[in-house]
């Protein structure tokens, strides 16, 4: 299955859709260290839209192992799913993170879900909070809900509905906590209309800061 | 004539602090750079008094080249920019001397910076 024909984007809007995540993400680690009581360091995120069965591809060619998400849903003026997807070797450590010595060995099973579902309901939130403010209009997240199992399932939506003009706005970081090696992604799952109202706004915020540019000296 | 260097892996940021900096000092001359390396291989050929430095970037990151720039030019003010504002990376930034300016940039954040950036280059030029 080969999907739809990945969408195109200009060196400036993934420019632009980077730096929003970027700057979500920043924020993002910046309340995590608040939580985990050490510093967070992040990694560059790195932007592509793909089809579903690519974001699929992309997420079992690094990981071998099964994965847990939490996946948060998002309506307004861009509607869709976004997930953040971590091996699960990493979740129990980045619970332990996050719980520290607050809890005992036996009572960390109990709590995972929860401090998942916090963590990813602070990094989601900030991300899709910071593309919302900056394109001046306003998304709507529901609870965050935490899934298990390989790539294939956790980006399926809407089962049934095949993967017809279903996009993946897909983000690799890697985030480290108090020494701790976590990688995680970060994917938005959109369908057609909404990824098309997406970039349109982002070029409407590329016109709003290029506008009257005028060019800076060369290098 | 005041030249800033604006360092930002995205050409989208490097154009909205470019715009703030014009705002702000509509007579400084700027220069861009994409990584801490092409900042350092571009310092090699110009001069320049003032550097606004974002945080996270591919390579060494704002801070390392934050700490580059001062140990070559103990006077120049730098500033790092970034959301990230963990206790940890204000310190850091404190302690190599540099400015911090919370992302997203706008020209009301840096105004602080580049003001206090003109008086040290002046004072230090009479």
């Amino acid at each position: 299955m080969t999907g739809p024909p990945p969408l195109v984007l200009s060196e400036l809007e993934r420019d632009a859709l980077g730096e929003l995540v970027n700057i979500g993400v920043s924020r993002a680690a910046a309340s995590l260290r608040t939580m985990v009581g050490d510093q967070v360091f992040l990694s560059v995120p790195a932007v592509e839209i793909v089809s579903r069965s690519t974001a699929t591809t992309l997420v079992r060619e690094r990981e071998v192992g099964p994965l847990v998400a939490v996946r948060q849903g998002f309506t307004g003026a861009f509607s869709g799913q976004a997930l953040l997807i971590f091996p699960e070797e990493n979740s129990l450590e980045l619970v332990r993170a996050v719980i520290g010595g607050a809890a005992a060995g036996e009572e960390i099973p109990e709590l995972e879900r929860e401090a998942l579902a916090e963590t990813a309901n602070v990094v989601l939130n900030s991300c899709l909070a910071t593309m919302a403010n900056t394109l001046e209009r306003s998304l709507t997240m529901s609870l965050p809900e935490v899934l298990r199992g390989r790539s294939a399932q956790l980006f399926d939506a809407d089962p049934g509905g095949g993967d017809d003009g279903a996009v993946v706005l897909f983000l690799y970081i890697n985030f480290a906590v108090a020494g701790l090696k976590i990688r995680g992604y970060i994917a938005m799952l959109m369908d057609l209309p909404s990824i098309d109202a997406l970039l349109a706004l982002v070029r409407d915020f590329i016109a709003r800061v290029v506008g009257d540019q005028w060019p800076a000296s060369p290098a | 004539m005041t030249s800033v260097l604006i360092v930002d892996d995205s050409k989208l940021a490097r154009i909205v602090v470019g715009k703030a900096v014009a705002a702000a000092q509509p007579d400084w001359d700027r220069v861009e750079a994409a990584n801490a390396d092409e900042a350092m291989a571009l310092l090699e050929r110009l001069t320049v008094d003032v550097a606004i430095i974002d945080f996270n970037m591919p390579g060494r990151n704002g801070l390392e080249l934050a700490e580059l720039l001062r140990a070559r030019f103990p006077d120049m003010p730098v500033a790092v920019a970034t959301a990230n504002v963990q206790d940890e990376v204000i310190a850091q930034a404190r302690a190599v001397g540099a400015a911090f300016v919370a992302k997203p940039i706008t020209e009301e954040s840096l105004r602080g910076f580049l003001a206090g950036a003109a008086i040290r280059l002046r004072a230090a030029r009479t």
